[in-house]
């Protein structure tokens, strides 16, 4: 599509070797960005009079355990007057050292990276409020991640009803 | 005709005491209105009026727990949100009972992980287990009547 | 101060000073005297107008609310991990659990995500059919929010009336999937199992006295004087500052933006049907209050013109490697037995990628982004969840307000903690 087109060409013109990789699959366009160029890239994209990506979807993270580099964040823009969705990709390889935050470009931004840290302990540089938002502010790790166990209790049948029984918490009264 | 027979001259009545105390909590138990998730929906379908639980006296939802008797727990409970079951349950002044509605709350339901507690019966002793996923309003006036008929056998020697 | 001690028996020691000399007294009653007296209040998990358990942190001077935080996750439920360890067909069952208000939504964003990833188009009868639940969906959804949303502001007789037809509506649902519900009927590929012959009718008889019910809910509403003061001008929002954080559906169009996914990027055959998108330009309350009741005159046109064209043929695609063959081929054909059971040990595989569906849900834009790797189970999924980004603007529109207004702007976001909170 020619907008697909004119992103890219727009995005090497002004911020130079941003894109790594370019990937287009089901009718959706990912770009791959550097994690250093990802702010100039977005603030770009949102303030282009072409382009006018002024909706941010969705940020959310990907854990890719065999391959490295091991984490992924992906942002889903879309353009309200152009009616065009977009996805940037980010290869993160430490996740206490993430992308920069987008909250100067869309507000919105904060709540969503914090549910991302919370969940999969990605960083992002500048956003102070990075804290537990759905798990207690006691817990340690982030579930999300792939050596992170699904945490399931064993079922009780009637061969190990005891065993399973002893171990089950129960109220005091 | 039915009870002034048994009245006689002077108009007085016996009655054992645990009867009439048992009968007088079951019919006027009011819930705490304590709706988590999914099973809220159908408990506020209860109340509704197609499955009228006003009939059971149990119209009035209080939202303060010191005012209510019967925690009708239902949908998941979460890691975070246990700490302040317990202490919702802690507020109830006696007697109190507790109805565990839905899987989530009897037994942790569809979701075995890390995030939500399996069964309410780890943090608060349950009277009533109601099953479903969300249990049908039907379901629920069962054990709640279920409830009542346990608390109508109560004993004497077991009030707290 | 002279007056709180005065005895309020003698009636002429009260009547001692004169307006003038009482108004010089107590002065506006509104100088902060000292700025650090704000009063810290949690609008605790159990609260009866959360609508949830929504954890409000707020900041109060007075009645007006000078800060207010949201604390969720009291309903974390792990829905995302949990899929991971499961089928594609078997996570299909979490996800209802998510949006419990409107679980066929949450459904098809699912189910049409997966149907990307396998690149397969359903069959026309099944698109006309998820397009008829999707909207009574979005009616029984939008009932329940005006029956909450109208307790909340005092107003029982509504909640009602609302739950009323929501059974009649959750009837149809038993009648088509089996449960009221969780219904997990919209499945990969189609559809679990063709309509009974009962449900067409019934739905033409929902949308012949519906409208008469409707007008119930506005002649108790519409001209109320105390409805129409707590949410006139109470909790506005601009176009630009709804779009910056992020907030989408009717909360998005109360305040002047049409944007409606059904209509700009059309899924499950949406393009086919003719209806408009009900915008009004205030941000406030009301606005948001007028754009779902008018929604359910749309939901209605879309159902009457599906219910017209609703074509016969068959609901699943030919696939048998995506959709079980029906039970009567199980006992004539090996090929049948040997799909069941490699769909229901193993499941069906996926070609490696990831995609982005988005659909509007009655809250907003519902979104699944999954990826594959290739095996039966998924091996990432989120859910770009409606309510949880809405709740985001909450202290953009709550600021400055009273405490009471508050609990309107709450219900007229319309969240759902299951869907803030997976």
């Amino acid at each position: 599509m020619e907008r697909d087109q004119l992103v890219v060409d727009k995005v090497n013109e002004a911020v130079r070797d941003a894109i790594e990789e370019i990937k287009d699959f089901r009718g959706e366009r990912t770009l791959y960005i550097k994690p250093n160029r990802i702010k100039k890239v977005c603030q770009l994209l949102r303030d282009e009079e072409a382009l006018q990506y002024n909706f941010l979807s969705d940020i959310s993270a990907d854990d890719l355990l065999p391959e490295f580099p091991r984490f992924a964040v992906n942002y889903h823009l879309y353009s309200i007057p152009f009616n065009h969705r977009l996805r940037l990709r980010v290869r993160i390889e430490d996740p206490d050292k993430g992308p920069a935050t987008m909250a100067g470009v869309w507000p919105i931004a904060t709540w969503l990276e914090t549910e991302v840290w919370d969940l999969m302990g990605v960083r992002f540089k500048g956003n102070k409020g990075l804290r537990r938002l759905f798990l207690p502010e006691d817990w340690q790790g982030h579930p999300l991640r792939k050596d992170y166990p699904l945490g399931y209790e064993e079922v009780q049948f009637t061969f190990n009803w005891e065993e399973i029984g002893s171990r089950k918490p129960q109220p005091k009264d | 005709m039915g009870i002034e027979q048994k009245l006689g001259d002077m108009g007085v009545v016996t009655y054992r005491l645990e009867d009439l105390v048992n009968w007088g909590r079951s019919n006027a138990m009011w819930p705490i209105l304590f709706g988590l998730a999914c099973c809220a929906i159908e408990m506020m379908s209860a109340q509704a009026a197609h499955y009228d639980l006003s009939r059971f006296g149990m119209e009035l939802n209080r939202p303060s727990p010191r005012q209510s008797d019967l925690m009708i727990v239902s949908g998941r409970v979460s890691r975070k949100m246990a700490p302040v079951v317990r202490r919702l349950y802690g507020q109830m002044p006696a007697p109190k009972w507790v109805i565990a509605m839905g899987d989530c709350a009897s037994c942790g339901g569809v979701f075995n992980n890390y995030a939500i507690v399996q069964g309410i019966d780890e943090i608060v002793p349950v009277d009533v287990y109601v099953a479903g996923c969300p249990p049908r309003p039907e379901a629920l006036i069962d054990g709640i009547m279920s409830l009542h008929e346990k608390v109508r056998g109560e004993k004497l020697k077991d009030w707290a | 101060m002279t007056l709180a001690t005065q005895p309020t028996s003698s009636s002429d020691t009260i009547q001692e000073l004169t307006v003038e000399e009482l108004r010089a007294k107590v002065g506006t009653g509104m100088e902060i005297e000292d700025a650090e007296e704000h009063l810290l209040l949690s609008m605790g998990p159990q609260h009866p107008s959360t609508h949830g358990v929504l954890r409000l942190l707020l900041e109060l001077d007075g009645e007006t609310v000078i800060n207010v935080a949201p604390d969720i996750g009291f309903l974390h439920t792990g829905v995302e991990k949990t899929m991971e360890s499961k089928t594609y067909t078997k996570a299909l069952v979490l996800t209802d659990r998510m949006d419990y208000l409107s679980p066929m939504s949450n459904n098809l964003g699912y189910i049409m995500a997966i149907e990307k990833l396998l690149d397969v188009e359903v069959t026309p009868r099944a698109q006309v059919i998820r397009v008829i639940l999707s909207e009574l969906a979005r009616i029984s959804s939008h009932l329940v929010w005006l029956g909450t949303h109208a307790l909340d502001l005092a107003a029982m007789t509504v909640f009602l009336y609302c739950f009323r037809e929501r059974e009649y509506i959750l009837d149809l649902f038993e009648m088509v999937a089996g449960q009221r519900m969780m219904v997990s009927y919209f499945r990969p590929g189609g559809l679990w199992r063709d309509l009974p012959e009962e449900f067409v009718p019934a739905v033409r008889h929902f949308l012949d006295f519906f409208p008469g019910k409707i007008a119930d809910y506005e002649a108790l509403l519409k001209k109320n004087p105390i409805f129409l003061r707590r949410t006139k001008g109470v909790g506005v929002i601009s176009a630009e500052d709804a779009i910056a954080w992020g907030v989408t559906g009717p909360s998005l169009r109360g305040s002047g933006l049409e944007w409606d996914i059904r209509k700009t990027q059309p899924y499950a055959g949406y393009e086919q049907y003719d209806f408009d998108v009900p915008t009004r330009t205030e941000g406030d309350v009301y606005a948001r209050y007028r754009c779902r009741v008018d929604e359910f005159w749309q939901s209605m046109r879309i159902i009457e013109q599906a219910l017209d064209k609703l074509p016969d043929g068959p609901i699943n695609i030919d696939n048998p490697k995506i959709v079980p063959p029906s039970r009567s081929q199980l006992g004539q054909s090996m090929e049948a037995v040997i799909h069941h059971f490699k769909l229901w040990t193993e499941g069906f595989s996926v070609p490696e990628g990831y995609v982005y569906h988005s659909v509007e849900s009655p809250r907003g834009e519902f979104a699944c982004y999954l990826r594959s790797d290739g095996s039966p189970k998924p091996a990432r999924v989120h859910f770009r969840t409606p309510s949880f980004v809405n709740l985001a603007s909450l202290p953009n529109m709550a600021k400055g307000g009273f405490l009471a207004d508050l609990v309107a702007i709450i219900g007229s976001i319309d969240i759902v903690l299951g869907d803030i909170d997976r």
